[in-house]
């Protein structure tokens, strides 16, 4: 699984990196991007997935690859 | 000054173009250096004539790759791989030839599409083929190019699929990919997230095949003299001829068709006149690899050896920095334009983009605070790859060559 971030959706809320750290990250402006290549632990599935229903501007995806 | 004012970034004046005198020209043919090639003209050099590949126009993807065309739009992506993606979805399909050529130092899309429009249109036709299209679209921001391209599908008539042309406002992200599909589907010309990919879902919803003009142009070329012909100039991993742009401190800017393979030296030598006395530098990609220091001289024209060399081919524009251009005052004049040509669709980009601008600002005025050049190198690593297009991307890169360029920018 890998998670998606829609750096025009962004609004830098900080909910996702707060939720699930290990998956999201934020950089100085406080804006979210993936850590790596977005690919998703498998301990870390269930916070990922808290992640996308928290985004405040619905701008994270989860894919099956 | 060697380069356009940062507020007004699309110029108008045209250079003339010509040919490398080592090689036979593909593109810049005698008779084509400064006017337009008629349909007649064209069809007596065999434009249009695709009939070696006629019977089995989707086996073509196997001569590009044989010829190893990459893309000339900037990121030097393999041209077969690209048609194959586009020809796996299911059709029908979408071509478009983007000459929205939104790179500030580059006029060689323009030259080609003002001089050979008929070959531009002549490689669009074999994609639609190729990939089995039923819309073929040239994709162009410049009125002299509209109007060329126009021109020429008039004085073409009739063909299957009849091309279309779709024209919007100049500006750097209105030809990225995504953007392009965008205004195509009647938006804004904006980039959006990805995925989806135009060749997955790109104009109308269905896989498109978007390619630079030059590309298409030389695809054209390959349909009627082959793979190995191409390969006759260039290198084994950037085979063939290129169109560049070469402007700045030399003595003849213009756009040129040369070999790749050839040190940026000795294309500045062999066709532009030489470089001026006192040059420190480049500003290479048309501006979106940066700066280069002047031991990129050396620097062979291939995208993988100057990726190699922390720098990029880019669209081909390269301009060389004389003794009168400040590389820090250059760093803080391209760093406006980022930040007044960023969409603001991405606060990354948005924040970023004005956060080197204003730091580039303050080094020039001689005011730069404690941790500046840190901060530049620091952005020129993390800021790639994290807007929704690679505009950012151009701009860490400027922040990062500038800090590697040294002297004036390393020592405030």
């Amino acid at each position: 699984m890998k998670a998606v971030v829609d750096a025009t959706k962004c609004n830098a809320y900080g909910t996702c990196a707060e939720i699930c750290p290990s998956v999201f990250t934020l950089d100085e402006w406080g804006y979210a991007a993936v850590a790596g290549d977005g690919t998703v632990p498998a301990d870390a599935v269930e916070s990922a997935r808290a992640a996308v229903a928290d985004c405040p501007e619905k701008a994270i995806t989860l894919t099956a690859a | 000054m060697t380069i356009a004012p940062p507020h007004h970034p699309v110029r108008t004046a045209l250079p003339r173009a010509a040919a490398h005198p080592a090689i036979t020209p593909r593109l810049v043919v005698p008779g084509s250096e400064d006017a337009a090639l008629d349909l007649a003209a064209e069809r007596a050099l065999g434009t249009y004539d695709n009939s070696a590949h006629a019977a089995d126009p989707a086996a073509f993807p196997d001569v590009l790759e044989a010829a190893g065309l990459r893309g000339r739009g900037g990121a030097g992506f393999p041209a077969h791989i690209k048609w194959r993606g586009v020809a796996a979805g299911a059709g029908p399909r979408v071509v478009v030839a983007n000459g929205e050529e939104g790179e500030p130092a580059s006029y060689k899309d323009r030259w080609l599409l003002t001089h050979r429009p008929h070959l531009v249109l002549d490689g669009l036709l074999l994609a639609a083929r190729g990939v089995g299209a039923d819309r073929a679209i040239v994709y162009l921001s410049h009125p002299e190019t509209a109007d060329a391209v126009r021109t020429a599908i008039a004085e073409l008539g009739p063909t299957v699929p009849a091309p279309e042309v779709h024209t919007v406002a100049p500006t750097y992200v209105a030809g990225e990919e995504s953007a392009v599909c965008r205004s195509i589907n009647g938006g804004p010309a904006l980039p959006t997230a990805k995925p989806p990919r135009p060749y997955e879902s790109g104009v109308d919803g269905r896989p498109t095949l978007i390619s630079n003009v030059e590309t298409l142009a030389h695809a054209a070329w390959i349909s009627r003299h082959g793979a190995a012909a191409y390969r006759a100039e260039g290198t084994a991993v950037s085979a063939g001829t290129t169109l560049v742009t070469l402007g700045g401190a030399c003595a003849r800017p213009g756009v040129y068709e040369v070999p790749l393979g050839r040190t940026v030296g000795e294309l500045f030598a062999e066709v532009a006149g030489g470089l001026d006395a006192g040059v420190h530098g480049f500003l290479m990609g048309g501006w979106f690899a940066g700066l280069a220091g002047a031991e990129h001289t050396a620097t062979v024209l291939c995208h993988d050896e100057l990726r190699a060399a922390g720098s990029g081919l880019g669209c081909g524009a390269i301009t060389a920095l004389g003794a009168d251009d400040d590389p820090l005052r250059v760093a803080a004049d391209i760093a406006a334009w980022y930040a007044d040509e960023s969409a603001a669709q991405c606060g990354v980009c948005l924040n970023g983009t004005k956060a080197i601008r204003d730091t580039f600002a303050r080094l020039a005025a001689g005011d730069g605070a404690d941790g500046d050049v840190a901060k530049l190198a620091r952005w020129g690593q993390t800021l790639p790859g994290r807007g929704a297009c690679s505009f950012l991307d151009g701009a860490a890169a400027l922040a990062r060559t500038a800090v590697a360029y040294g002297g004036p920018v390393t020592t405030v």
